[in-house]
């Protein structure tokens, strides 16, 4: 077991883990942060994307224990005091989510590229979430929400 | 059989009001959905979400052969472990008395002969028929260390030769998958008028033939499968938390069929859950496994399916070798339609796996148009694969792809502009209640529907006229553009149960709603339909809300928990609105009743004096009324009550419609082809869908967006790709294409609205239209862009490298 620490959504938080622990996994198990999901095993689903020192990871990727130290965000540090984030409102307004379950890492890669680029065009929203799969929407809604999301921050 | 009477029935016909002509602001608004504020915040509660206080875990061990006898299984080492609780075999659960999951459906073959059914042990015993197939469960108190004592089970197998083609698994000498199935025939089936359709091929003017494959697919919801069980000793009680589409029903077959428990000693909870697309309908032999481990072991047990094990283990979907004949006159006539279809189900039988490819896919093969002569034969078989069964569409995309393809194909060979071609052949419009229902040459009776309206309205909206001048136009710059077609019809709300269970079904198809209507005036409904993406929270309240006139936050929508809601058969078959939506207004209806017998009390008045708008009984004429909320409350504090009126404001219904719902649209898909990789991008794509009456719009076009994009899947990506020794060789994510945000255009959607005339709320379904229609509407066009290389046909999917090989081969 190796000691880790790391601060999730504003909290610090210290467990003892296995090396092969991953970092989904403990954020789910060991702090009951289970708004990240799991969708697949190969880095391919894109459910548990997190955002790490302001990179947005899938954090099937990562081992908890290479995340000592590290400042995390997961979906439950997007809203402040029960209000959604504005990207989050977007996707209510434009129904850019059915089932929900690829929710969480769809709005942490749409954060991402709109810190990055404010202004995206469609191929650019496109080409940004390309790493996270939706079965539901067939994405329509979810581009139209991200570009929503650009007129408001 | 080439007739069914039973299917003839055209139920009560009733018109009724045009949704929204009288109600409130809630019917046919995209009012937002209820339940988005949860799942936006990550505070959606999905199975394996759920914890319990000394939960230990399960991994199941699988085999790597698709068809090996099954020697030994030595667990000594394994089980030996640190961590290990208890490791089960096949052998532990055969002795128990336990037999596998259940077939629903029974299809028999056409001599009348019982259908084989094999069976299918939640372990196996001696023999494993797919990869994936479990051969013991291992529990320990974590998984990482159940994992490793998976991978510490010792499993000595003799590998056998494996039969992975549908066709070839019917030949003399194939590997046989179930010693009681010979030639792995499940059963033969037909349907139609064979004499007429062989008369009409004989008399053709000229005779259209395909001949594909309509490829197996892996449903992929993004949440995998997952059950947490528990047993609790003190009252001898079972608890299931699963992925769930349906868990009235997983109860059912659980307790009856499975596990022989007590009924209402097993609750099945299904919380959120993460996409089904029929993948969640059926009762897996995973989770039942769980649940009786979580007995034998005294302690909850959590098992989540990794993807791998998805894809080795959530039921597949199509997997169809078919020919498929039309025959024309010389005008340009449909006069017959011919398909022989040898259907995989995998290596054992799921539940619904026998109804898909007869009842839901040979009665659809009539399509849109006046056919007189159609016939439909299908072989059912085994094979050493994953088993198949309903996904997203079920029977209906592979009877539409036939159609349509031929469709499409036959316009071009005699010349014809294949939206002429359609529209020379359609069934006139017909609403069901001034016009006949429709009946077709293969059982069933179309409710409604005006099949040119939406062609031309599709056709308007593609601006076709100028779509082809630039198709010309484009061509004549040397680009590869193509335009397809499909123009589609579906069945959903599978009904009445009394003729579903005349065909072979063993379960009721119905759905039940309980409304409470509480003392201050609020609503909480309790419904049988399942949850899982289509938004129900919102629009059951939106329907609740406008017929008692109150605000959409004074209803709260319950669903997925056996012990709160009523037996209801769940959410598929794009089955919610129309047959638990029925129920609900059956339910609102009594509350209604009940309280204008209230209210006349209270208005010294009869019921009949009485109208009810906007919230409020008023005796008509006057201004004199009562609210709904005074109702409420004097319901429940019955001092000035009529006489012999029982407290209370609290109803339960059941709902089994007349008929099936017959929703249908015109798809036209626009393409542009790499010349240089075979790369088909689509540049346009437009649905024109009738589902009926429509309550949430935002909510139906989520659902053909999302639709369009299975089926887009199907047509361009995806597929499950078998070597000759069954191994499932893309069993990954990364080795599975799933459509991408970068693969998809925009959607261009609009509606027509033809009413159901059998059901009060007007309405059909939506969640499979998109599905069925879009596959072949894809890869007509991109035919029509190749047609100037002279490919007639492509088998799907149509990915970069078979388009190319196609380009060069014609060059």
């Amino acid at each position: 077991m190796m000691k880790v620490s790391m601060t999730v959504n504003g909290t610090t938080y210290e467990h003892d883990v296995e090396p092969r622990t991953l970092l989904v996994q403990h954020l789910r198990e060991d702090m009951g942060l289970t708004g990240t999901h799991v969708g697949c095993d190969t880095s391919s689903c894109g459910a548990c994307t997190i955002i790490v020192n302001g990179e947005t990871v899938k954090s099937c990727t990562l081992l908890a224990v290479q995340c000592d130290g590290a400042e995390i965000k997961t979906i439950e540090g997007m809203s402040t005091n029960g209000e959604l984030h504005p990207i989050q409102e977007s996707f209510r307004e434009k129904h850019g989510l059915q089932c929900g379950f690829c929710t969480p890492g769809m709005v942490m890669s749409s954060w991402q590229l709109l810190e990055r680029n404010p202004k995206p065009s469609e191929h650019e929203i496109r080409h940004a979430i390309e790493g996270n799969f939706c079965r539901c929407t067939g994405y329509h809604n979810i581009v139209k929400a991200v570009q929503d999301a650009a007129t408001k921050l | 059989m080439y007739w069914l009477p039973q299917h003839c029935q055209s139920g009560s016909r009733r018109r009724h009001k045009t949704l929204g002509d009288t109600m409130s602001d809630l019917i046919g608004k995209s009012v937002k959905r209820v339940e988005d504020n949860r799942l936006l915040k990550g505070e959606g509660k999905y199975t394996d979400d759920f914890n319990m206080p000394n939960q230990a875990i399960g991994v199941y061990v699988r085999s790597p052969h698709a068809h090996a006898n099954l020697v030994s299984v030595d667990i000594s080492a394994a089980e030996a472990m640190g961590g290990v609780i208890k490791i089960f075999t096949g052998k532990d659960i055969k002795d128990a008395g336990i037999v596998g999951s259940i077939c629903g459906w029974q299809v028999d073959f056409k001599n009348g002969d019982t259908m084989k059914e094999p069976g299918h042990p939640i372990l196996a015993v001696d023999k494993v028929r797919h990869v994936g197939d479990a051969v013991a469960l291992v529990i320990a108190e974590d998984k990482g260390t159940a994992v490793d004592a998976a991978a510490a089970v010792e499993v000595n197998y003799e590998v056998l030769d494996a039969i992975v083609d549908p066709k070839a698994a019917t030949q003399d000498g194939a590997p046989q998958v179930h010693d009681d199935v010979p030639n792995n025939t499940i059963f033969d089936w037909e349907l139609g008028n064979k004499d007429e359709t062989d008369a009409a091929f004989e008399n053709a003017h000229h005779v259209t033939e395909l001949s594909y494959h309509n490829q197996k697919l892996v449903p992929n919801a993004i949440e995998p499968r997952a059950a947490l069980a528990y047993f609790d000793s003190n009252d001898d009680k079972y608890t299931l938390y699963t992925t769930s589409q349906n868990p009235h029903l997983a109860r059912l077959i659980i307790a009856a069929f499975v596990l022989s428990i007590p009924e209402h000693k097993l609750r099945v909870i299904a919380p959120d859950v993460g996409g089904g697309f029929g993948s969640k309908i059926f009762t897996y032999n995973d989770e039942c496994g769980v649940l009786w481990a979580s007995k034998q072991i005294g302690r909850p047990v959590k098992w989540t399916a990794d993807r791998t094990e998805a894809f080795f283990t959530d039921c597949h979907g199509r997997d169809h070798v078919t020919d498929a004949k039309m025959a024309l006159d010389a005008d340009g006539n449909i006069t017959g339609l011919r398909t022989k279809t040898y259907a995989s189900l995998g290596a054992y039988l799921s539940n619904f796996s026998t109804c898909v490819p007869t009842y839901l896919h040979g009665t659809l093969m009539q399509g849109l148009y006046t056919s007189p002569a159609v016939h439909v034969d299908v072989t059912a078989v085994v094979t050493n694969t994953v088993p198949v069964d309903a996904l997203r569409g079920a029977g209906r995309p592979e009877a539409t792809f036939s159609i349509e393809r031929l469709v499409d194909t036959a316009a071009r060979e005699i010349g014809m502009d294949p939206a002429e071609f359609r529209l020379k052949n359609f069934i006139p419009p017909f609403d069901g209640v001034k016009q006949e229902g429709y009946q077709t040459q293969v059982a069933l009776q179309y409710d409604s529907g005006n099949y040119e309206g939406a062609l031309k309205k599709a056709l308007k909206n593609a601006d076709y006229e100028n779509l082809k001048k630039e198709r010309a136009a484009a061509r004549s710059d040397g680009k590869l553009m193509g335009i397809g077609f499909s123009t589609y019809i579906e069945a959903c709300g599978i009904a009445p149960s009394a003729v579903v269970g005349s065909l072979g079904a063993r379960v009721g198809l119905y759905d039940a709603a309980s409304i409470r209507v509480h003392p201050t005036g609020k609503v909480t409904l309790y419904v049988g339909a399942h949850s899982h993406g289509q938004g129900h929270e919102t629009t059951f309240a939106q329907i609740v809300a406008d017929s008692l006139g109150i605000g959409m936050d004074d209803v709260n929508v319950l669903h997925g928990d056996t012990e709160n809601v009523p037996f209801g058969m769940g959410t598929y078959g794009s089955r919610s609105l129309a047959v638990c939506g029925s129920a609900i207004m059956k339910s609102v209806d009594k509350v209604k009743e009940k309280g204008a017998r209230i209210a006349a009390h209270k208005l010294e008045c009869t019921p009949e004096d009485l109208e009810f708008v906007s919230g409020s009984w008023t005796v008509k004429g006057t201004d004199k009324s009562v609210g709904f909320g005074d109702v409420c409350l004097t319901a429940y504090v019955p001092h000035d009550y009529p006489e012999n009126e029982e407290p209370g404001l609290d109803f339960s219904s059941f709902y089994d419609p007349a008929n099936f719902v017959y929703p249908f649209g015109a798809h036209i898909c626009v393409v542009e082809i790499d010349k240089d990789t075979g790369e088909v991008k689509i540049i346009r794509y437009i649905a024109v869908d009738d589902a009926g009456n429509i309550i949430n719009p935002m909510i139906v076009e989520g659902q053909v967006h999302g639709g369009v994009a299975h089926g887009i899947g199907q047509a361009l990506y995806e597929g499950a790709v078998y070597d000759d020794s069954g191994q499932l060789l893309n069993a990954s994510m990364l080795d599975y294409c799933i459509p991408r945000a970068d693969n998809m255009p925009f959607f261009e959607t609009d509606h027509t609205v033809t009413p159901c005339p059998h059901n009060p709320l007007g309405v059909k379904g939506i969640g499979e239209a998109g599905t069925i229609a879009s596959t072949p509407a894809v890869v007509n066009a991109v035919i029509d862009a190749l047609s100037d290389y002279g490919v007639k046909d492509l088998q799907m999917p149509l990915v970069p490298q078979r388009v190319w090989a196609a380009m060069q081969q014609a060059k």
